[in-house]
C-alpha cells in the first residue's frame, strides 16, 4: 500500500469517527423529560392537588369508560397511577405496555393512594417496559411505599385461609360475589410474620386472564411468587397480574 | 295510471315496512287464568348487595325457600354490587331482548328502561289478580297485601298513571357522628343538627398546628365532614329549602342562584379545610373509625361500617380510635320539619312472551316481600322492611327493641339507623322520575365535586366559575337534549306541517288507489 493510499485510508477512517461521534454526541436521551415535564422526584414532592405534567410508560391498562383510562403507568424512577384520565377510545387502543405518554393533571390522593386525576393524556413516541422490582423484603417495612404503584414481585409466599372455611380465595372482599359476575378475587399471603391481601382487580385481568384462573385454583399452603402492581387501599393491596405457585 | 297506482303502492308497502324495522314492541301482557305447574320454567333475577356477604345469603335462602314451594320454578340469581352496573346491563339487554325477568333497581332507571316499548311490566293488573295478586288465594305462601306495603314506598315506584316496580327495602341518609370528639370541642349534639351548626363545629374541628397536626385528633389527617353521595346531598339541601330542583314533567330546574348560594357556602368550608367527599378523599367510614373525622353522612344501609366496634370495619385494626357513635338524620334547615331522602332498592319485572314465564317472575316478586325475606334482609344493614306486616312482625319488633349485650348482629349502629328511618318514615321524599332524572341527579353531585375540587386546587371561585360550572355540568351530562318527561304518555302538541302533509299525501295515495279500482270495475261491466 503506498503512501497515498494510506493517507486516505486515514482520512476516511478519521471522518468516519468524526461522523460517529457526532452521532452519538446528537443521540436523544429518551429518558429525558421534555420541558416543562416533572421529574419522579419532583412529582413525589409536590403538594397534593397541585397541577402536575409527567411523561411515563403505560404498564398496563386497568380499564376504559365513558372517554375515561385507568392506566398504570411508569418510568425508570417511580410509578404513576392514572384513574379515570380523559382517553378517547381510539387513543385508548394505541395504548399497549410501553407506550410513551405524557399526562397533565392533579396529584390527589384517595384511601391512601396516590394517583393523577383529572388527567388530560397525549401519546407520544418512546417504549420501555418496567422489570418487576423484586419486593419480597420490603413487605412490613416503610420503604414500601416509595415504591406505591410500581411494577413488583413478591417470591415466596404462603397462601393462607380466608377463614374458618379455609377458602383460598374470595369472590369480593368479603365473598359477597360470586363466579360470572365481574367480581374482583382477593386472596391472602403471608411472608411468615404477618399477612397481606392481595387483589385481582377485575376490569385488569378479567376470568379470560391466566391469573384469574390461577387465584381460582389455589390452595391453602400453596407457596406462590406473586407479580402485579403496588396499589395502595388503606395499605399495601398490591393489584396482581401474575400468580406462580411453586 | 295503473304503473301509477303500483308505484304507489308499492312505495305504501315500503314506508309500513321502514316504520316496522327496529321495532320491538312486545305483546302486553295477558294474565293467565291459573299457573301453569305442569310445565318448568328458569327465570333469571339480577340482584344488587351491599358487598356484604349476609344480603347474599338471604337471596339465596329465599330462592331455595320459593323453589322449594314451586319446584317446577329455577330462579337464576345473577349478583351485582353496583346499581349502575344493572342498569348498563338491562339498557343493552332491552336492545336484543335478552333482559332478565325480573331485577332490582330505582325508579329512576326504570324510566330509561321504559323507553324500550312495552318492556317493563306495568303491575297493577298482577297487583290486583284475586289469585295471584297481592294477597291472592292461589298464592303457597303469606304474601303482603297491596294495603300492608308502606303507601309512600309504594307511591315511588308510580311513573305517571301505573306502578311499574314494587319497593323491596328502603333506606335513607344518616349522619354519624363522633360524639366523643364533638364533646371535645365543647359542644353537645342536638336530636336534630342543623347545617350551621355542622359548619361551625366542622370548621373548629378543622383547627391545626404549624406541623400541621390537628388539635382535635393529635393526627396529620383529619376531614370534619365527609359526605358520601353529594348528589343526595344538593337534592336534599335543595327539597329541605323548597328551592326548585326539577318536576313532574322533566323539566331541569337546578341551575339557579339558590344552589349557586350552596355551593357558595360549601366552598368556602372547603377553604377552611372542614369538609371533603367520598369520591375525593375515600369512604367516610375509613375516616370516622381511624377518628380523621367529626361528621359523616352516608346511608343507613351503610350503618354496619360506622363506628368503633363496626363489624364491616375495612381498616386495619391498628389504626381504629375508640370513640362513642351517634346517628342523626341528614344535617336540616329546619330542624321543625325534617326532611330527608328515601332510597333503596326496588323490584321491576320485565315483559316476556310467555304469560306463564311471567306469573312465575311475578310470584317471586311477591315473595321477596314475606315476612322472613323482608326482615332478615333488612337485618343485614340498616334497612327497613316495605310492609308494615313485616314491621309489625313479632321477631323484628324484638330485634329492633334488642338490649342485650351487643353483637354483630344487634350492632347498636345498625339499629339507631333502623329506628331513625322507621320513625322519619313520613319525612322522607323523592324527587320526580323522568327520563333523564338518573343524569340531573348525577349533575346534582357534579356540582359539588367540581366546587370542592377547585377549591381544593386554589382555582377562583365566583360568579365566573359557577356559569362555566352550570354550562359544563349541562354539557356532560346532556341535560335538556332529549329528556322529556317518561311519566307515560306526554303531551306533544298539535302535530308540526310536514306531518300533517305527509299523512295527507298517505290518504290521498289510497283515495285515488280507490278511484282507481272502483274506476276499473265499471270500465269491465260496461265492456
Amino acid at each position: 500500500m503506498d503512501s497515498e493510499m494510506k493517507r486516505v485510508l486515514a482520512l476516511a477512517l478519521a471522518l468516519a469517527c468524526a461522523f460517529t461521534l457526532v452521532a452519538c454526541g446528537e443521540k436523544k436521551d429518551e429518558d429525558a423529560k421534555s420541558e416543562g415535564v416533572m421529574t419522579y422526584a419532583e412529582y413525589a414532592a409536590a403538594a397534593l392537588d397541585s397541577e402536575v405534567v409527567i411523561e411515563a410508560y403505560v404498564q398496563a391498562k386497568q380499564s376504559w369508560w365513558n372517554d375515561q383510562a385507568t392506566l398504570y403507568t411508569q418510568d425508570k424512577d417511580g410509578a404513576y397511577f392514572l384513574y379515570n384520565a380523559a382517553c378517547s377510545q381510539a387513543d385508548y387502543d394505541k395504548l399497549t405496555p410501553g407506550t410513551k405518554i405524557k399526562a397533565t393533571g392533579f396529584k390527589s390522593e384517595w384511601s391512601g393512594e396516590i394517583e393523577i386525576t383529572d388527567a388530560t393524556i397525549e401519546i407520544e413516541s418512546g417504549s420501555y417496559t418496567a422489570p418487576a422490582l423484586d419486593a419480597t423484603k420490603l413487605l412490613g417495612t416503610d420503604d414500601l411505599i416509595k415504591h406505591q404503584n410500581e411494577f413488583v414481585t413478591f417470591k415466596g409466599l404462603t397462601v393462607e385461609a380466608m377463614d374458618d372455611t379455609g377458602a383460598a380465595f374470595y369472590y369480593n372482599w368479603d365473598s359477597s360475589g360470586q363466579e360470572g359476575t365481574d367480581a374482583d378475587l382477593y386472596f391472602r399471603v403471608t411472608d411468615g410474620t404477618d399477612s397481606y391481601t392481595f387483589v385481582d382487580e377485575y376490569y385488569l385481568c378479567n376470568e379470560e386472564s391466566d391469573v384469574y384462573e390461577a387465584i381460582r385454583n389455589l390452595n391453602v399452603g400453596d407457596t406462590v411468587d406473586i407479580e402485579g402492581f403496588l396499589y395502595w387501599y388503606e395499605g399495601p393491596q398490591p393489584h396482581v397480574t401474575s400468580v406462580t405457585v411453586k | 295510471m295503473r304503473k301509477l297506482c303500483l308505484l304507489l303502492c308499492l312505495l305504501t308497502v315500503l314506508t309500513l315496512l321502514t316504520g316496522c324495522h327496529g321495532a320491538r314492541r312486545m305483546e302486553d301482557f295477558a294474565m293467565p287464568e291459573s299457573f301453569d305447574t305442569s310445565r318448568e320454567y328458569e327465570i333469571t333475577f339480577w340482584a344488587k348487595n351491599d358487598t356484604n356477604k349476609n344480603q347474599t345469603a338471604i337471596y339465596e335462602k329465599a330462592i331455595r325457600d320459593f323453589e322449594a314451594l314451586y319446584p317446577n320454578v329455577r330462579v337464576n340469581l345473577r349478583l351485582y354490587t353496583d346499581y349502575g352496573k344493572i342498569y348498563n346491563d338491562v339498557i343493552t339487554n332491552i336492545a336484543t331482548n335478552t333482559t332478565p325477568n325480573i331485577c332490582i333497581t330505582y325508579p329512576d332507571h326504570i324510566a330509561t328502561y321504559m323507553t324500550g316499548d312495552n318492556v317493563v311490566l306495568p303491575l297493577d293488573e298482577l297487583f290486583s289478580d284475586p289469585n295471584y295478586g297481592l294477597g291472592g288465594s292461589s298464592l303457597l305462601f303469606d304474601g303482603p297485601t297491596e294495603e300492608e306495603i308502606v303507601p309512600e314506598y309504594l307511591q315511588e315506584c308510580r311513573i305517571g298513571e301505573h306502578c311499574y316496580a314494587l319497593p323491596f327495602m328502603r333506606s335513607t341518609e344518616a349522619l354519624y357522628v363522633n360524639e366523643t370528639y364533638l364533646n371535645k370541642l365543647g359542644y353537645e349534639l342536638p336530636e336534630i343538627v342543623t347545617w350551621d351548626f355542622i359548619w361551625e363545629a366542622a370548621d373548629a374541628a378543622a383547627k391545626k398546628d404549624a406541623d400541621g397536626v390537628y388539635a382535635l385528633n393529635g393526627q396529620k389527617v383529619m376531614i370534619p365532614f365527609i359526605y358520601k353521595s353529594t348528589d343526595n346531598m344538593m337534592i336534599q339541601m335543595l327539597r329541605q329549602l323548597d328551592a326548585p330542583y326539577s318536576d313532574e314533567n322533566g323539566s331541569i330546574l337546578l341551575f339557579t342562584d339558590r344552589t349557586k348560594g350552596l355551593l357558595q357556602t360549601i366552598a368556602q368550608h372547603v377553604k377552611n379545610g372542614a369538609f371533603s367527599t367520598f369520591k375525593i378523599s375515600s369512604y367516610p367510614a375509613n375516616l370516622l373509625n381511624a377518628g380523621q373525622c367529626l361528621f359523616a353522612v352516608d346511608s343507613t344501609a351503610g350503618a354496619t361500617w360506622m363506628g368503633t366496634d363496626a363489624p364491616l370495619s375495612d381498616i386495619s385494626p391498628d389504626k381504629l380510635v375508640r370513640f362513642e357513635t351517634a346517628v342523626r338524620p341528614i344535617p336540616q334547615f329546619d330542624p321543625a320539619h325534617p326532611k330527608m331522602i328515601s332510597q333503596g332498592p326496588s323490584i321491576c319485572l320485565f315483559n316476556k312472551r310467555d304469560g306463564q314465564e311471567v306469573l312465575a317472575s311475578w310470584l317471586f316478586v311477591q315473595y321477596l316481600l314475606t315476612n322472613d325475606v323482608q326482615t332478615a334482609y333488612a337485618e343485614t344493614e340498616g334497612y327497613v322492611p316495605v310492609t308494615q306486616k313485616a314491621r309489625d312482625d313479632a321477631s323484628y319488633q324484638a330485634y329492633l327493641n334488642y338490649d342485650g349485650p351487643e353483637d354483630a348482629a344487634h350492632y347498636s349502629v345498625k339499629l339507631k339507623a333502623s329506628k331513625l328511618l322507621i320513625e322519619h318514615t313520613s319525612d322522607t321524599f323523592v324527587t320526580p322520575v323522568f327520563n333523564g332524572s338518573t343524569s340531573l341527579r348525577d349533575a346534582s353531585g357534579q356540582l359539588i365535586e367540581n366546587t370542592v375540587k377547585s377549591v381544593r386546587r386554589g382555582e377562583t371561585v365566583d360568579d365566573a366559575y359557577f356559569a362555566k360550572l352550570y354550562d359544563s355540568v349541562t354539557a356532560l351530562y346532556r341535560l335538556g337534549q332529549g329528556n322529556t318527561a317518561a311519566a307515560g304518555k306526554a303531551d306533544l302538541g298539535p302535530l308540526p306541517g310536514t306531518a300533517k302533509a305527509l299523512l295527507g299525501g298517505l290518504l290521498g295515495v289510497w283515495v285515488l288507489i280507490g278511484v282507481y279500482v272502483l274506476f276499473d270495475r265499471v270500465k269491465r261491466r260496461n265492456r
